[in-house]
């Protein structure tokens, strides 16, 4: 039996969704909030070292649980595994109110102007699919600054040339440095470098209703317990309950969007926290489920117009999958640089973004979140024994003389790095699961090998007495970063969306994640993802003629 | 010799009052999981890993406890690839050396994990040195850094997160 109707269903509580949710409750829809995980308050918290969202050994901290969402995932040599949630290769972004914002580490990069035109300004490389957005840096600009506003950021950027334009300054201003900071700050000024303060959604004066970071270094991966920490579960979805025109309804699981004869969504089917499948019809409907999870639902959503797949008329959904190319340089020191301040990561250069010679752009690098002594275990030099007493002498020579410095580099984008729906695999409430597959374009991993040699350079001018890389493989990319599968674009034919995140030839339904990420920046993407959720809220909000867009 | 797992364990519970397994410097807990000549194999095995010295090693840390307590929970999958490990492990130290793993001398013991890490069975060997690091380096709530001894050699503080102390730094 159908549930009441309603004017906005929008899957997923994470950064895009939150926000969407609260932009159309505000603006009078009734608005239905479907998140597949759990509501966690900050006295949920746990610092455990071993469960986490970056350290799952013993299991996510923020779902999915292990037993009931696998994924399928093909190596690079044909070969499909079957894998639970908290393998590595699984891509998982958290399943929680807040997605990712619960436990990120909360950097708030705008992507830089260049970044919308990658294909204009570089040429694509052979094999990439690489392509300019239809939509410029100054079209997002003012809602980078309403989410910085809204959600709250702290940081400042002005030291630093490289910065993209901002015509107001963040909300608060950065914490105070920690040692480690200042001797990357010193070496920094050595070699010419602009470094400066991370915009990061931390509160470091008290903001919003909720207190200043406690500079705890168990940040990255965690919740945090003073709610410091400004994620869309403690900011924009509250206000959206307040409104009284929008309710939360966590543990459902989407199943799929529901598509009449003439390719309009008619609402959601999903289960309920009771396993049993309901449908939610309303007059809007905003997927926000993360690049992979987005992908799939809309592969799940067959009709007689879109037989393939909601959207995916030229079989573009899925496509692209990317992430970020990681690498950067450890550094050991003859003088301590722990000084158990956290949150960790707090300086950081855009010297590299753009501008390298015969690179497509570049990376942000950055001071690395926390080294806690597990992760430490295996940051070990070249040729350093694995274990032993060499290994135990090392552990306690370095714990505390160590920085590690890296960034994300912008990756090519590749047509065959992908999310498709496993033709076998079930999950838990019988919805076939992601498969996914493909691997990094070279080019990526030239860019990264370049940007680790910086980071390395920044660490020896610092006082570091031995470094050495942390390079990427060529698998495929992903994780909490994931995006590019439901790419926005002009033409229907190359693309899934409009510039309005309007899903083509569907006059109702959007998508509103890092999905629509022609390219991801080379700098975290979350606060790109909230831009792009305040932009496209206000589309839908000023379309709105009661009952339907315009 | 043949023995049933249950039985076995079962003569452990009666017998570890009068019987307090050597391997450790403080008496253990029952085993869940691992039988005694298991457990004396890998708390030598992971005192080769994390030997001990002016902090306690692996052993004496409680890393047999973490593994015991996660091969009865998370790791459950693994239960058989310890049990055909360990016992691969004191096959080899018979051999080669007409004794138990546990019962040879560091440097035999060492000999045999560094051929053990180049050999056939490199897979149990990363996966005990995986789980020897958690034990030792992870949360104590889990079973193992015994009260944080491996926080206190590396200078962390514990409890780890002491956050408002430091507000005013």
């Amino acid at each position: 039996m159908a549930l009441q109707k309603v004017n906005a269903v929008v899957i997923g509580a994470g950064a895009g969704g939150g926000i969407v949710a609260n932009q159309l409750a505000q603006a009078g829809l009734q608005v239905v909030l479907l998140e597949r995980g759990r509501n966690y308050s900050p006295w949920d918290c746990r610092k455990d070292d071993l469960r986490n969202q970056r350290t799952t050994i013993l299991g996510n901290a923020f779902g999915p649980d292990d037993d009931r969402e696998p994924r399928v995932v093909v190596d690079r040599n044909g070969r499909a595994r079957t894998i639970p949630p908290s393998d590595g290769a699984y891509s998982n972004n958290a399943a929680c109110v807040g997605g990712g914002t619960l436990s990120y580490g909360a950097m708030a990069w705008r992507f830089h102007p260049k970044d919308f035109r990658m294909r204009s300004l570089y040429g694509a490389p052979e094999g990439s699919t690489l392509e300019d957005w239809p939509i410029a840096y100054d079209d997002l600009e003012p809602f980078y600054e309403q989410a910085e506003w809204e959600i709250g950021v702290s940081g400042d950027e002005s030291a630093s040339s490289f910065a993209p334009p901002r015509r107001k300054a963040l909300p608060m201003p950065p914490l105070p440095p920690t040692r480690e900071h200042l001797i990357l700050a010193a070496g920094a000024k050595k070699l010419g470098l602009q470094a400066f303060d991370i915009p990061m959604l931390r509160n470091s004066v008290p903001y919003g209703g909720r207190p200043a970071c406690m500079r705890c270094r168990w940040c990255v991966g965690f919740a945090c317990e003073v709610n410091a920490k400004c994620g869309t579960q403690n900011t924009v979805i509250p206000r959206a309950l307040a409104s009284g025109n929008c309710t939360l309804r966590t543990e459902s699981i989407a199943k799929e969007v529901l598509v009449d004869d003439q390719g309009r969504a008619t609402g959601v089917a999903y289960f309920d926290e009771n396993g049993r499948l309901q449908t939610q019809p309303a007059d809007l409907v905003v997927v926000s489920c993360c690049a992979i999870e987005s992908a799939r639902l809309l592969l799940n959503s067959r009709s007689r117009l879109f037989p393939r797949g909601l959207g995916n008329r030229n079989d573009w959904v899925g496509r692209n999958l990317q992430g970020h190319t990681y690498t950067g340089a450890v550094g050991l020191f003859e003088q301590d640089t722990y000084d158990d301040v956290g949150p960790g990561a707090g300086i950081a250069i855009r010297d590299y973004n753009h501008g390298n010679p015969g690179l497509r752009g570049g990376a942000m690098l950055a001071n690395e979140f926390i080294r806690l002594p597990i992760h430490f275990t295996s940051v070990i030099p070249p040729g350093m024994p694995r274990w032993g007493q060499a290994h135990k002498e090392y552990m306690r020579r370095f714990y505390r003389r160590s920085i590690m410095v890296q960034g994300p580099t912008q990756e090519m984008p590749m047509f065959d790095s992908r999310v498709q729906i496993d033709p076998e695999v079930k999950d838990h409430w019988g919805i076939p699961v992601a498969r996914l597959s493909g691997g990094r374009h070279p080019h990526s991993l030239e860019i990264g090998a370049v940007m680790a040699k910086k980071a390395e350079e920044w660490l020896r001018a610092s006082g570091a007495q031995q470094t050495w890389l942390k390079l990427a493989g060529p698998g495929l990319s992903g994780g909490q970063h994931q995006a590019g599968t439901c790419r926005m674009g002009n033409d229907p034919k190359t693309s899934v969306v409009d510039r309005f995140c309007r899903v083509h030839d569907s006059a109702n339904v959007f998508v509103v994640d890092g999905s629509v990420h022609v390219t991801n920046g080379g700098v975290n993407p979350v606060l790109n993802i909230m831009a792009l959720a305040y932009y496209a809220s206000q589309h839908m909000v000023t379309s709105w003629k009661g009952g339907g867009l315009r | 010799m043949k023995r049933s797992r249950t039985l076995n364990r079962r003569s452990v519970l009666s017998a570890l009052a009068a019987a307090p397994l050597i391997s450790c410097g403080r008496s253990e807990a029952e085993h869940r999981f691992l039988t005694p000549a298991e457990a004396r194999a890998l708390s030598a095995f992971c005192d080769r890993l994390i030997p001990p010295d002016g902090a306690p090693g692996a052993s004496r840390a409680g890393v047999v406890h973490y593994i015991d307590i996660q091969l009865t929970r998370r790791f459950k999958r693994f239960q058989p690839v310890y049990q055909t490990g360990l016992a691969s492990l004191d096959d080899a130290a018979r051999r080669g050396h007409g004794s138990a793993f546990a019962a040879l001398d560091v440097a035999a013991q060492t000999a045999l994990l560094e051929a053990m890490e180049q050999g056939k069975d490199k897979p149990f060997f990363e996966l005990v040195l995986a789980h020897t690091m958690q034990g030792f380096y992870g949360s104590p709530r889990h079973g193992g850094n015994r009260d944080g001894v491996s926080w206190t050699m590396l200078g962390v503080p514990n409890p780890p997160v002491r956050g408002r102390l430091h507000y005013e730094v």
